[in-house]
C-alpha cells in the first residue's frame, strides 16, 4: 500500500507526461505482483467493491472525530476523502500497513458487517498519505491524471512490447492481471486472444496537406466520406458483444442498442452516430450519449445510435487484416448485404477519376454529419496505429471568427508561469443597450512559443482584475479563432459552442471594437 | 480594572491588543507609544512606534527590514529577564517560531498572562525551543487551528526533497520559502542532512540569511541565483519567495521542480492552486495538536484566540471546560506563505 501511496501522490502532483509515464513504469518495474497488477486494474478499468464504502467512511469517522470540527475541516478541505485521511486521528503508528493485494482480497471476500472493522484497522495503520489513496482506491475515483491508455502506454515502455500489443490482449486478461505481467516480463506466453472480442487496435490516418494532394494518383486511391461521428469497433466474437472507443475503451453499455444489433463472429470497424430516419444528426446529438456509464429508455428513442462501416476485421474467427483494402471491402459489402443488420450501414465509397473532380464534389456536399473527405490506398492492409502512406484525412477548411480576449489563465507544468489558456468573447448588446462582450469559447494552443511570451506580456499589463489563477483583461486584443464547427448550448452563457477551437491568428492590428457579434457565431449553426 | 477580569485591564482598541496598567500594546498596526513585538514578521512588527521592547534579533530584523524599529527608543530584551513596564513585569520567552521570536508574559497583582505570537512546538535547529509557560489567561494564535493539520517531521520532508533531485538530477529544484525564518530552518535542515553544495537564493532572501549568520547561526555556502547560468543550475537547489517560484523569475531555471516549504502544503487544492509539483509540509506554526496540547499544559482556565481558523478553536476549549473568545485584530493575514 505504501507504494501504490506514493505513486498515487506522485502522480496528482506531477503534470508532465513524460514524468507521470517515468513513475508509472518504475512503480511496474519494482512493485510485486499481484499489487502491481491491482494498481494498474485502479488506473484503468477501476475495482468495484460491492460495498456502501462512502457510507461505512462517514460513519467511521463520526465515531472518531467531533462532528463540529469535522464540518469545519470539510469546508476548509473542500473533499470529504482527503478530509477523512487527514483528520483521522493517530495513524501511521504500530502494525505495518496492509499490502495493496491483501486490502483488494480481503474486502472482495468479506462480509459487509465485518467491513467496518477492517477499514478502521487500515486507517489506523496507513499514515495521511496512504490513508488518503485507500479512500480513493475503495471509492473509486482516483483523479490523479492518468488515463487507461496512459497507463497501458507505461506498460509499454516498461516491458518494450509495443502499445497496439498490449491493447490487443487487454480485454482478454483480467485483475490482477499476472498472465499479462508475466508476458510483459518474459516469463509468460501472450494471453491467448483467439475466440474473444477483444479490441483489436485501429489503423489511423494522416492529415494530407496540399501538395500532397496534388501527388496523389486515383488509380491508387478510393475516397469515402468522413462522418461526424466518433470512431468505433464493433465485435462480437465467443458470444461476447462489445463496442469499443478509438482508444480501446468498452463503452458498451452506454450503447445497448447498436451492440445488440451485431451479429456473431464479425470485428468491424465504423462511425459511432446518431441517425434518425436516415439523417445523421449533428454531433452534438451523439455528445449527449457519451461520457455516461448507462443510458436511459427515453434517450434510446430519442437519440437513436447507428454505426456507418468503413472496414471489417475479422468474419467468422479469419483474421481479414493482410489483406488489401479492396478485398476487405468486398468481405464488407458482402457480409453486409448476408446479415442486414439493423442499425448498421456501409459508408459508400466516391467514384472519382481525377483530384479535382474529387474537389468539386467535397466543395459541393452539403449533406450534414460530414466531416472530411477519406483517402485511402487500394492495396493497404489493415496496420495498427498511424502508417504513413495509406489512409489520408483531408477536412474542410475551419470555420472563424474575430473574438476578443477576456480571461486569462496560467497554464500547467511548463507552461505554469505564463497565462496561456484564453477565454474569449464576441460582442451582443448589453441591457443597457449598450455592447457588452460574452464568452464563446476557450483556447490554449494554435499559437508559438514566441506569441505565447507576448501574450503572457499583454495579460500582466492589461490586467484589470484577478481570480485566484484567472485574470480578467481589458477588452483590447482580438484573435481570429477558428473552429470546426459551431453548435447551440445550454450550458453557456452564449448559448452556443465551438467544437475545437484554436488560436489561428493574434490581430495585433484590429480594434476590439470590430470584432465579430454573437449573431454572426449563431449563423454558423448547422443543425 | 480587576486582576481576574482580565477584559477590564487587556483590551482590544484600533492597534490591536493593549495592557492597561503597562501602558503598551503587543504587535500593534499604526503607530503606538509603546509596543512589545514578539517577532519580526511584517504583520507583527509594523513601523511607527515610539518605543519598543523586542528581544536582540528582533530589533536586528525591525532594523533591516524598517530602517529603525521605534522611532525614540528601543529597549533589548534577554529570554526570562523580567522587566517592569509601567505597573506590569514583562518576561519574553521562546517561542519557537523564528529567530528573536518570543511570548510576552504580563505578570499583574498575581495573575499572569502569556501572549504566545505565533509560535510552534517542533524542533528548529535556527531558533531556540518553545518554553512553556504557566499561565492564567493563554492568549494564543490559531493559523493551523483545524484537526486535518497535522504537520509531519520537517526532516523526512526535507529528505523527500533530496531524494526528488537525485531523481530528476537534470532539473533545479526550485523551493518557495517565506523570507525570514522558513528559508533558514529549510536550509539548516538540508545541512543537517549532509547536503553540503551550495544553495541558491533569490536576491530577496540574502539579507535575512546575513542576519541569521550574524547571530551565529551556521548556513554554509550560499550563492546568489540571479548571476548563475541554467547550465550551473542544473540539479541544484534554489530558494525563492513563494510569489516567484511558479512566475517569471523562475523561468531562467532549467526545467524547475517547483516546491514549496509551508504548512499548507497538507491541503492538496492549495497546493496545486499554486502550481506546485513538490508539496513540502514544514511549518513555523503549532500544529493542531500543538496547539490543544499547549493550551492544556499552560493551564490556563481562560483562552483567547487571535487570528488563523479560530472557530474550531474556539469550539474545542469549550468542550474542554474553559473559557475562550476570539479577539478580533485586524491586519493579520494568513501566516507561513
Amino acid at each position: 500500500m505504501k507504494a501504490f501511496a506514493e505513486l498515487l501522490d506522485r502522480l496528482a502532483y506531477t503534470p508532465s507526461r513524460n514524468d507521470k509515464l517515468s513513475l508509472l513504469a518504475g512503480y511496474f518495474a519494482a512493485a510485486p505482483d499481484p499489487d502491481r497488477g491491482y494498481a494498474l486494474a485502479a488506473l484503468t478499468d477501476g475495482l468495484f467493491f460491492r460495498l456502501p464504502l462512502r457510507r461505512i467512511l462517514t460513519d467511521l469517522v463520526a465515531s472518531r472525530v467531533d462532528p463540529v470540527l469535522f464540518d469545519l475541516s470539510r469546508d476548509y478541505v473542500g473533499d470529504t476523502a482527503e478530509t477523512i485521511a487527514l483528520i483521522w486521528p493517530g495513524g501511521g503508528k504500530g502494525a505495518e500497513p496492509p499490502q495493496l493485494a491483501a486490502v483488494v482480497e480481503t474486502l472482495q471476500s468479506a462480509l459487509p458487517m465485518e467491513v467496518p472493522r477492517l477499514l478502521a484497522a487500515w486507517l489506523d495503520q496507513l499514515d495521511a498519505t496512504g490513508r488518503w489513496a485507500l479512500i480513493k482506491l475503495l471509492t473509486g475515483a482516483l483523479r490523479v491524471g492518468v488515463s487507461a491508455r496512459l497507463a497501458k502506454t507505461a506498460l509499454a515502455e516498461w516491458s518494450g512490447v509495443p502499445l497496439s500489443d498490449i491493447e490487443e490482449v487487454w480485454h482478454c486478461v483480467d485483475p490482477p492481471y499476472q498472465a499479462l505481467f508475466a508476458w510483459l516480463s518474459g516469463k509468460g506466453p501472450r494471453p491467448e486472444t483467439g475466440a474473444r472480442a477483444t479490441f483489436r487496435p485501429l489503423m489511423l490516418s494522416h492529415q494530407i496537406e496540399d501538395r500532397e494532394l496534388q501527388s496523389i494518383d486515383p488509380k491508387d486511391f478510393v475516397a469515402e466520406w468522413k462522418w461526424d461521428g466518433v470512431r468505433v469497433q464493433a465485435a462480437h466474437q465467443g458470444g461476447e458483444r462489445r463496442l469499443f472507443s478509438r482508444t480501446g475503451d468498452d463503452i458498451s453499455g452506454a450503447f445497448p442498442d447498436v451492440v445488440e444489433a451485431i451479429p456473431e463472429g464479425v470485428v468491424l470497424d465504423g462511425e459511432l452516430l446518431v441517425v434518425r430516419d436516415g439523417e445523421v444528426a449533428p454531433f452534438n446529438d451523439l455528445q449527449q450519449r457519451l461520457n455516461r456509464k448507462t443510458v436511459t429508455g427515453a434517450m434510446l428513442k430519442s437519440h437513436p445510435a447507428h454505426i456507418r462501416l468503413y472496414d471489417i476485421l475479422f468474419d467468422r474467427g479469419e483474421d481479414l487484416r493482410p489483406l488489401p483494402f479492396i478485398q476487405r471491402r468486398a468481405r464488407l459489402e458482402a457480409w453486409h448485404a448476408m446479415h442486414a443488420p439493423r442499425r448498421i450501414d456501409i459508408s459508400s465509397l466516391i467514384d472519382f477519376s481525377s483530384i479535382a473532380e474529387l474537389e468539386a464534389l467535397w466543395a459541393g456536399a452539403r449533406e450534414t454529419g460530414i466531416e472530411g473527405l477519406m483517402l485511402k490506398r487500394r492495396l493497404s492492409p489493415y496496420i495498427a496505429g498511424r502508417p504513413k502512406g495509406h489512409w489520408y484525412k483531408w477536412k474542410r477548411a475551419p470555420l472563424t471568427i474575430d473574438a476578443v480576449l477576456m480571461y486569462a489563465q496560467r497554464g500547467s507544468g511548463k507552461r505554469s508561469s505564463y497565462y496561456s489558456d484564453y477565454t474569449f468573447g464576441a460582442w451582443r448588446d448589453g441591457e443597457n443597450g449598450e455592447p457588452e462582450l460574452v464568452p464563446v469559447g476557450k483556447s490554449y494552443f494554435g499559437f508559438t512559443d514566441e506569441e505565447l511570451r507576448e501574450l503572457d506580456a499583454f495579460v500582466r499589463n492589461h490586467t484589470v482584475d484577478s481570480f485566484g489563477p484567472v485574470r480578467q483583461v481589458e477588452a483590447k486584443l482580438v484573435f481570429e479563432v477558428a473552429f470546426d464547427s459551431v453548435h447551440r448550448s445550454s450550458r453557456h452563457k452564449s448559448g452556443v459552442a465551438m467544437r475545437f477551437p484554436r488560436i489561428n491568428r493574434i490581430r495585433w492590428d484590429k480594434p476590439a471594437e470590430e470584432a465579430d457579434r454573437l449573431e454572426t457565431l449563431k449563423a454558423m449553426i448547422v443543425d | 480594572m480587576k486582576p481576574g477580569l482580565f477584559e477590564t485591564w487587556l483590551t482590544v482598541d484600533r492597534k490591536g491588543l493593549y495592557c492597561r496598567p503597562g501602558g503598551f500594546h503587543i504587535d500593534p498596526y499604526g503607530g503606538a507609544k509603546r509596543a512589545v513585538i514578539t517577532h519580526g514578521h511584517s504583520d507583527h512588527a509594523r513601523p511607527g512606534h515610539d518605543h519598543v521592547l523586542a528581544t536582540q534579533e528582533t530589533l536586528a530584523v525591525m532594523t533591516s527590514r524598517l530602517g529603525t524599529p521605534a522611532k525614540r527608543g528601543a529597549q533589548a530584551a534577554v529570554y526570562g529577564e523580567k522587566l517592569k513596564v509601567g505597573d506590569v513585569s514583562v518576561t519574553l520567552f521562546p517561542a519557537g517560531h523564528v529567530l528573536g521570536s518570543a511570548q510576552v508574559l504580563i505578570e499583574w497583582k498575581g495573575a499572569r498572562v502569556v501572549i504566545s505570537g505565533d509560535y510552534k512546538r517542533s524542533a528548529d535547529p535556527t531558533c531556540p525551543s518553545f518554553e512553556l509557560v504557566p499561565c492564567d489567561l493563554f492568549v494564543t494564535e490559531a493559523t493551523f487551528a483545524l484537526p486535518v493539520f497535522q504537520h509531519g517531521n520537517a526532516r523526512e520532508e526535507v529528505a523527500k526533497l533530496l531524494r526528488s533531485r537525485e531523481r530528476f538530477p537534470e532539473r533545479a529544484h526550485v523551493v518557495g520559502v517565506y523570507g525570514l525564518g522558513k528559508c533558514q530552518r529549510v536550509i539548516a535542515l538540508l545541512r543537517e542532512q549532509g547536503y553540503e553544495r551550495p544553495i541558491y537564493l533569490h536576491g530577496a532572501l540574502a539579507e535575512c540569511c546575513a542576519l541569521y549568520e550574524s547571530f551565529g547561526v551556521r548556513l554554509g555556502d550560499l550563492k546568489s541565483a540571479t548571476g548563475a547560468t541554467r547550465e550551473e543550475l542544473k540539479g541544484e537547489i534554489v530558494l525563492a519567495p513563494p510569489s516567484a517560484i511558479a512566475d517569471r523569475w523562475s523561468r531562467r531555471m532549467p526545467d524547475p521542480v517547483t516546491a514549496f516549504a509551508s504548512g499548507w502544503m497538507r491541503i492538496r487544492a492549495r497546493a496545486r492552486q499554486q502550481g506546485v509539483e513538490l508539496p513540502l509540509v514544514i511549518s513555523d506554526h503549532a500544529d493542531w495538536r500543538e496547539l490543544t496540547a499547549t493550551i492544556e499544559e499552560t493551564g490556563a482556565e481562560e483562552v483567547w484566540v487571535t487570528h488563523g481558523r479560530e472557530d474550531a478553536l474556539l469550539h474545542h476549549i469549550q468542550t474542554t471546560g474553559r473559557r475562550g473568545r476570539a479577539l478580533a485584530l485586524i491586519g493579520r493575514e494568513d501566516e507561513d506563505q
